[in-house]
């Protein structure tokens, strides 16, 4: 039963990317069409997947000293396939993907749940845990996107629904309209969660012994 | 002069319509992170602005003159980031021997950088829009001082909006990104300013 705990814990509860607030820059930058949102979440989740998956076998074998390095490469290798994939088989999403598929390398979600997880847990709980968290991600990406479509063009997924009547309002797929939009939806499922929006999760960010000299260093 | 031009345009165009945090959204995290109080926000952006054309400068030749000989440009996602990664290391080690002042002012920051996106993607961007040595250096500084503009901006705002009375729903980050929003609608205002300047 936990294995199913693994997998749902990251749809909503501990949602990467609306909860831990987690790789923010392609939930802003690729939302201008849900579309686009689905292939980015997509292309994600198989990576996270994968990493997790040769992470948690190379756990013992990955000195401890270098692992972030090593996390970074295996990350890295994972994006070079899929960017490959892509360019070859779906080029006109990669085309609009654009450099965003490259940085999902340093996407602090991957990163993040290589050494929160998969570097501590055995394989299965890992894989179902990076799936869990990919479409988490996914979800979110998918829901920002079809907002920012519906609102900006008054489509969703390329079909027009909205009806003619209605001006659509460029805003929503300019730039501060992502961000707008993120903010809005966070706010939505900190009410409905009943939870108040956390701060970045810190436990979580593979950074975050440099991060906390910094926020000392700022109180002084 | 056409090369001068050129830079001019790019400087300007980094800054203020192609802004990299507002408009092309690289570095979200440490711009929702560290843009708390002004000092936090000037020194991340000025090292963030250090670590982008020392790495500009580095990768540059290893694509053009490593990567291409050999035929094995898809593998720049992964020798990109070790290359960062190894030369943020690098100048934190050296910084912290012979410049001590400076390794204080800005160190902290340094290994929060390597696992930002404006770093990596600035030196994909100047490979795949076939800038010069020249044009990539001045592509990776204008992207480094919008950075730091917005970053100073921006800390200003939060901590106005630290004073406010804002809504229990949207406390925390939600009013965050939403400041962050009108704040990028600002920025709208300097479209075409560019072209205006010098004749598209």
């Amino acid at each position: 039963m936990s294995y199913m705990k693994e997998f749902t814990k990251g749809l909503i509860k501990e949602n990467p990317n609306l909860v831990m607030l987690l790789g923010m820059c392609p939930t802003l930058a690729v939302t201008t069409m849900a579309s686009n949102g689905l292939g980015m979440g997509l292309a994600t989740t198989f990576v996270l997947v994968c990493s997790n998956l040769v992470i948690s076998l190379l756990k013992k074998v990955i000195p401890d000293t270098v692992r972030l390095p090593c996390f970074i490469v295996i990350i890295a290798g994972f994006v070079t396939f899929v960017s490959i994939m892509l360019d070859s088989f779906l080029p006109d999403l990669a085309e609009s993907l654009g450099v965003f598929l490259s940085l999902i390398t340093v996407n602090c979600i991957i990163l993040g749940r290589a050494e929160m997880f998969a570097c501590k847990n055995k394989v299965l709980p890992s894989i179902l845990d990076g799936l869990g968290m990919g479409l988490g991600f996914t979800g979110s990406l998918i829901v920002v996107g079809a907002i920012r479509e519906l609102l900006g063009t008054g489509k969703i997924f390329g079909f027009n629904v909205a009806p003619d009547f209605i001006e659509p309002m460029t805003i929503f797929i300019l730039p501060a309209g992502g961000f707008f939009t993120l903010g809005c939806v966070i706010a939505i499922l900190g009410v409905i969660t009943r939870k108040k929006p956390k701060k970045p999760d810190c436990a979580a960010c593979p950074v975050r012994e440099s991060c906390n000299k910094t926020e000392s260093r700022e109180v002084t | 002069m056409e090369l001068v031009r050129n830079l001019m345009v790019i400087l300007f165009t980094g800054i203020l319509t192609e802004n990299f945090i507002l408009n092309k959204f690289y570095g979200i995290c440490p711009f929702l992170g560290v843009s708390k109080t002004t000092g936090g926000a000037v020194g991340m952006g000025l090292a963030v602005t250090a670590v982008m054309v020392g790495a500009s400068a580095v990768t540059y030749p290893i694509y053009h003159y490593v990567l291409v000989p050999l035929h094995i440009e898809y593998l720049k996602t992964i020798c990109f980031i070790l290359v960062i990664a190894a030369f943020v290391q690098t100048i934190e080690m050296v910084m912290k021997k012979h410049i001590p002042p400076l390794y204080k002012t800005l160190g902290v920051y340094l290994p929060l950088i390597t696992t930002n996106c404006a770093v990596l993607g600035v030196t994909i961007i100047n490979i795949d829009s076939g800038y010069s040595f020249i044009e990539a250096l001045m592509n990776a500084f204008s992207g480094g001082i919008g950075f730091l503009l917005v970053m100073l901006i921006f800390s200003g705002v939060r901590e106005r909006i630290s004073s406010c009375d804002v809504p229990k729903a949207l406390e925390g980050t939600p009013i965050t990104l939403i400041a962050a929003s009108l704040t990028s609608l600002s920025f709208v205002g300097f479209s075409g300013i560019v072209d205006g300047i010098f004749g598209g």
